[in-house]
């Protein structure tokens, strides 16, 4: 069977047929690169070309201000260049100690404002090169570091943020930590350059599972424990969806691979792909699979095209077959069949919840994940004060929202008044708005070509009179906003998306699964608002008219035939739903 | 009196005059220079003759003339070589210097010397000529009972050492044992009457004495700086309208500057310049401040006056013709005299000099007209009071050798409050905000002979802060066109790095590119220690030191009181340092730098 397989453009091929970027990381003597050099370098305030890319992988972007990028250039001056950081935070969970470090550090390097991301961390924009070092060393001061947070590496673990059981959480997140610890990058090049560590000298290898090249293109690793599918895990290049046993401990999990958002415009050929359930492990086998499932993407993705090299196409080229033949080689043993599950949501619960353990859980709604002081909101001190006596934990949500846990009840006052005190926490967002995401995009993100997280609350207030004229305002809808196709927010699982084309214009994409199960279909290309609300105007108030009780947005688009039927998914096909894939295995 | 009545004995016979002046009557300039070489070059042959005897650089029985002149700005050079044209038109021989090329050696042989200097700062000689004021003013002085002199002194009279650098020449000349021609005179910034009338005194008085001891062969100035040199048909006189063709802004947001590029079309003009050279910008001042003034003293802007001469209205000729913001302490003179006010009467005078200075630093001509009104005031009252407008001159930041007839400048406007008003400085306000693209500007191109370029491969190391570094885009430019490869090393200093990095863009494409090799910044307000070019040149100073052991040449552009003597000291403690010199020696080593014009300043 391997005789088959197409090998050439893996690991296996010379490195002068791969991509440029196998050249770049194999030369860099494991993310070194002259990124020392490029710090020290004042003519600037980027870095070298290569050394942005390795900087990547140390989870640091080179942004600019895009705002002004053209009025430096006519001022003969370089672009307003500044870096994101972003902290790496398995699970998304942090201690108010870490909080109020993370809040020191915006404040003082990070032009005062913070954003939690769709992966459940923190984002720091605006930093300036000189700054890095300083904020890489106050996260190192709480046990925090920025290690893969981006790059061709595993990023950022997540993990359900409130599966209503506190101690399943705990264990499910001590698993997502202990997972991320093991598959970082091992290179000493972050304490060497971050921490000013001295190299050490050893005739060990420093990558012993990445080598010298790493892997072919991000890749990204997911817990959820149902019924929530927070996480979106059919957006995970590997999923673990966890099954509990009589105890309500994990037992072990489903294993779903081969997810992904990313699609360009540009080709034809690129495309979202929900992840693949192939198979059930026991917990003991979580490092294992791990392992056997990346190794798999490290030895067969696609080196030579990096448009090409995210593991949903690895599995596409190869056949799912294949890939989970070959995991279960490299794993000694064959995958269980999987045990059943359900997921209902993939938003968050706003609000009070006991968090089964007699304390509570406070989730606070944050339009895009965006802290900050605004007149009549101080996101930013109130949420420094509440750190400052809060002895729980705090809990990112994979929908950019935060959770303050484990609260006992006699705090809760307390917690309310700092919240009142500071114009937070009012309930007054509608459903739409408590389950809309954005990206950043433009100013900072380098690869916007519209607005997202500016134009998100302008975009939703329009939406919401529509859905007000229609009696839907209760309707709990999925609604995401991307400002390039490659999907950070991830917008093809939403039930209305809209991923940039130009300033101003936009695809949209309806009839996403409410939880994250189905993807949805382009409906208009490259248009400007009112052409979309005309549309959404249209398609919800059919849907207020004809719906049937409980019935999802994006559901009832699919059940009234709104979209051809030649548009649904054939067997096989890549954007296969999930409800079937689930079924089969 | 007859040129035959002028002749004496000794010199030329009769009838040789009458030779040399038959012929001279039928010469072109350009055939008289001719002759003028040709007899220079049979000197040494007719000495040997036995036709002249005395002593070769001197006239038969006459005295030598040499014209000396310190500048800054040029003024004083376009006296000196006017002086030397005239002297010679009668029959006069001056050797013609810029102080900073004369060999000081020559001073104790020298019999008749006119000298024309500029004052510049608090008091200071013209950045070139400080080498010839410290040999002057220093030890090895010769006594000079020989020598008689005058000294032309120009200055500014807003500046309380007025004309100071002249004042110290006639001083130490006095204590050397030198004799008077003439005395000396002072002039403020509309010299020219009082320069000519100098001029023409001693022309005359030496033409008629050298006539009376003996008419020598015509003998034109054999100098360094020939005042035949072609003179442009656009001066300081007669300004070129420069068309604005951009002006932008350069600083970037949040910039505590407001620094500014503007680009001007010189095409037709036939103006040239070189790297290094000065854009003299004819300025007006801001209708509103002239508004002010009329309103301040009641005066009607559309009555007629005459400046020289000439009829215009009072608002026109304050607008264009006299400076009307800072006042002098002529203005001081002429205002307690109009309004009888004791306070300003108190302010007058020599005793006062400190007072008045205070005062006039807090006081535009508006605030004293205010503060001391005068009834019916007569316009030209106040006009004689003014100081003609003055053009004010810009390091050009561009090189015609990049391809387009233009000059560059680069400005940071002069803002401040006064009285609780806006306040400002005439240009750079004119250039920010009342010139858009498509206007234009009386402009002229004024040399700057003490701030080029090697002309070979020699290592260049520039050192600059804010707009002083704008002639070094004009080199890099140059350079960059020529396709020269000498190494280039640039310091600059800003406040802040992200506004403020004046041409950031290209100075990158230049190392890039390799034009430029080096590059070493400071911005003072990044950090909470104060980082300035002085401490990165320190920094740097074995490297440094190299480079001027290889022959680098030193530029320094910018101002002259926050960094000229900061980074001289960090010179001489690099020199002192890395060549283990001690002090005295590293400051000989720099003025033996500045001697060979590898240390040039543009500093102001």
């Amino acid at each position: 069977m391997t005789d088959s397989i197409d090998r050439s453009t893996d690991l296996s091929q010379p490195l002068d047929r791969l991509g440029p970027d196998e050249r770049l990381k194999h030369d860099s003597d494991y993310l070194r690169g002259t990124i020392d050099a490029s710090l020290l370098d004042r003519i600037s305030g980027g870095v070298r070309f290569e050394d942005n890319k390795l900087m990547k992988f140390h989870g640091l972007y080179q942004q600019d201000d895009r705002d002004i990028r053209d009025e430096r250039r006519r001022q003969k001056l370089e672009p307003a260049y500044t870096f994101m950081v972003r902290v790496r935070l398995p699970g998304g969970v942090c201690t108010p100690e870490q909080w109020l470090k993370i809040d020191e550090l915006a404040r003082r390097h990070g032009g005062d404002t913070l954003r939690l991301t769709t992966r459940q961390t923190f984002q720091f924009h605006w930093v300036l090169k000189e700054d890095l070092r300083p904020t890489i060393q106050g996260l190192h001061d709480v046990l925090l570091d920025t290690v893969a947070a981006c790059g061709d590496d595993s990023r950022g673990v997540m993990a359900t943020a409130d599966s209503g059981d506190c101690a399943l959480h705990a264990e499910v997140a001590a698993l997502a930590k202990s997972l991320s610890d093991h598959v970082i990058p091992k290179t000493g090049a972050y304490h060497e350059i971050w921490y000013g560590k001295e190299r050490v000298a050893t005739s060990e290898e420093e990558e012993p599972f990445y080598g010298r090249i790493y892997m072919p293109r991000k890749f990204k690793i997911g817990f959820v424990v149902p019924p929530s599918n927070d996480i979106d895990v059919y957006s995970q290049d590997l999923g673990f969806i966890v099954v509990t046993g009589a105890d309500g401990s994990v037992e072990g999990f489903n294993v779903a691979i081969g997810g992904g958002m990313g699609r360009s415009d540009q080709d034809p050929g690129s495309y979202p792909r929900l992840a693949d359930v192939i198979g059930y492990i026991s917990k003991g086998k979580l490092v294992a699979t791990a392992d056997a499932v990346m190794s798999v993407q490290r030895d067969y993705g696609n080196r030579v095209d990096r448009a090409r090299a995210r593991f949903k196409y690895t599995i596409d080229r190869l056949g799912l077959d294949f890939v989970t033949a070959e995991i279960e080689r490299r794993l000694g043993a064959a995958l269980e069949p999987a045990r059943p599950f359900e997921f209902t949501s993939n938003g968050d619960v706003i609000g009070w919840r006991e968090n089964g353990g007699g304390r509570f859980n406070l989730t606070l709604f944050i339009l895009s994940g965006r802290l900050a002081n605004r007149p009549g909101k101080a996101l930013l001190d109130g949420l420094r004060e509440i750190a400052k006596v809060h002895r729980g934990k705090f809990r990112l949500t994979p929908n950019q929202n935060l959770i303050v846990a484990d609260i006992p009840a006699e705090e809760r006052p307390r917690i309310e008044a700092i919240l009142a005190a500071h114009g937070i926490g009012e309930t007054g967002a509608s459903a739409l708005r408590r389950n809309a995401i954005a990206c950043v995009a433009l100013p900072t993100c380098p690869l916007a070509m519209a607005e997202a997280e500016r134009y998100l609350p302008d975009f939703t207030a329009k939406v919401e009179a529509i859905l007000a004229e229609n009696g839907l305002i209760d309707e709990p809808i999925t609604m995401r906003i991307s400002g390039c196709p490659n999907g950070c927010s991830r917008p093809y699982i939403a039930e209305i998306a809209l991923t940039g084309r130009a300033p101003g214009k936009y695809t949209l994409w309806l009839g996403g699964g409410f939880h994250g199960e189905r993807l949805n279909r382009p409906v208009l290309d490259n248009e400007g608002e009112a052409a979309i609300l005309a549309t959404l105007s249209e398609t919800l108030g059919r849907y207020a008219r004809e719906r049937v009780a409980g019935e999802h947005f994006g559901d009832f688009l699919h059940r009234s035939g709104y979209f051809e039927p030649a548009h649904d998914s054939a067997a096989g096909d890549p954007m296969l739903d999930r409800a079937e894939a689930t079924t089969r295995a | 009196m007859t040129v035959a009545q002028q002749f004496h004995e000794g010199a030329l016979t009769l009838e040789q005059w009458q030779h040399v002046e038959a012929l001279a009557g039928s010469l072109s300039p350009v055939q008289a220079r001719w002759i003028s070489g040709y007899f220079a070059g049979l000197d040494a042959g007719l000495l040997r003759g036995g036709g002249v005897a005395a002593a070769p650089e001197a006239a038969p029985a006459g005295r030598t003339l040499t014209i000396l002149y310190g500048t800054e700005t040029g003024n004083a050079r376009d006296l000196g070589k006017a002086l030397a044209a005239a002297a010679a038109e009668r029959g006069l021989a001056p050797r013609l210097f810029d102080m900073a090329d004369y060999k000081t050696r020559q001073l104790k042989d020298e019999e008749d010397l006119l000298v024309i200097v500029s004052t510049y700062g608090e008091g200071d000689p013209p950045q070139p000529a400080i080498g010839f004021f410290e040999y002057l003013e220093g030890r090895r002085a010769p006594p000079l009972p020989n020598l008689r002199y005058s000294v032309l002194a120009l200055g500014d009279s807003t500046y309380e050492k007025y004309c100071e650098a002249g004042k110290r020449i006639d001083r130490r000349l006095q204590e050397l044992g030198a004799a008077r021609l003439h005395d000396r005179v002072d002039c403020d910034l509309d010299y020219e009457e009082l320069a000519a009338g100098w001029s023409g005194i001693l022309v005359d008085r030496l033409a008629v004495e050298g006539a009376e001891r003996s008419a020598e062969v015509v003998r034109l100035f054999p100098t360094a700086a020939p005042a035949t040199a072609a003179s442009p048909a656009y001066d300081k006189r007669n300004p070129f309208a420069a068309a604005v063709l951009d002006s932008i802004r350069i600083t970037g947001r949040h910039s505590t500057k407001d620094t500014r590029h503007i680009e001007l079309d010189l095409t037709g003009s036939g103006l040239a310049y070189e790297p290094g050279d000065s854009l003299g910008i004819v300025a007006a001042n801001d209708p509103a401040v002239v508004a002010r003034l009329l309103d301040a003293t009641g005066l009607d802007g559309g009555a007629t006056v005459s400046v020289k001469g000439e009829s215009l209205s009072l608002a026109e000729a304050l607008a264009r013709r006299f400076e009307i913001t800072i006042a002098s302490p002529r203005f001081v003179d002429q205002w307690a005299m109009l309004s009888g006010a004791a306070a300003l009467e108190k302010l007058r005078g020599e005793a006062a000099a400190a007072e008045r200075r205070a005062f006039l630093h807090g006081h535009h001509v508006v605030d004293i007209a205010r503060l001391f009104p005068v009834s019916s005031l007569d316009p030209e009252a106040l006009l004689a009071g003014l100081r003609p407008l003055q053009p004010r001159l810009y390091s050009i930041a561009s090189s015609l050798a990049a391809g387009a007839e233009e000059a560059h400048l680069t400005v940071a406007p002069v803002r401040y409050s006064l009285h609780g008003e806006e306040r400002g400085g005439v240009a750079s306000l004119q250039l920010a905000e009342r010139v858009e693209p498509g206007d234009t500007l009386p402009v002229y191109v004024q040399p700057n002979p003490h701030f080029k370029l090697p002309r070979d491969e020699a290592p260049i190391v520039m050192i600059g802060a804010g707009t002083g570094i704008a002639p070094y885009r004009a080199f890099l430019q140059e350079r960059e066109a020529a396709g020269r490869t000498g190494p280039a090393w640039l310091f600059f200093g800003e406040r802040n790095f992200r506004s403020d990095f004046l041409y950031q863009s290209e100075w990158q494409a230049w190392l890039k590119g390799g034009t430029l090799g080096r590059m070493d910044v400071a911005f003072s307000r990044d950090k909470a220690d104060k980082v300035y070019v002085q401490h990165r040149m320190l920094e740097q100073a074995k490297d440094l030191y190299a480079w001027l052991e290889d022959g680098a040449h030193l530029y320094v552009c910018g101002d002259a009181n926050a960094l000229a003597p900061d980074v001289h000291e960090a010179l001489i403690r690099i020199v002192a340092d890395q060549g283990g010199k001690d002090r005295e020696a590293a400051e000989d080593h720099l003025r033996r730098l500045a001697a060979d014009r590898r240390y040039q300043r543009d500093v102001y």
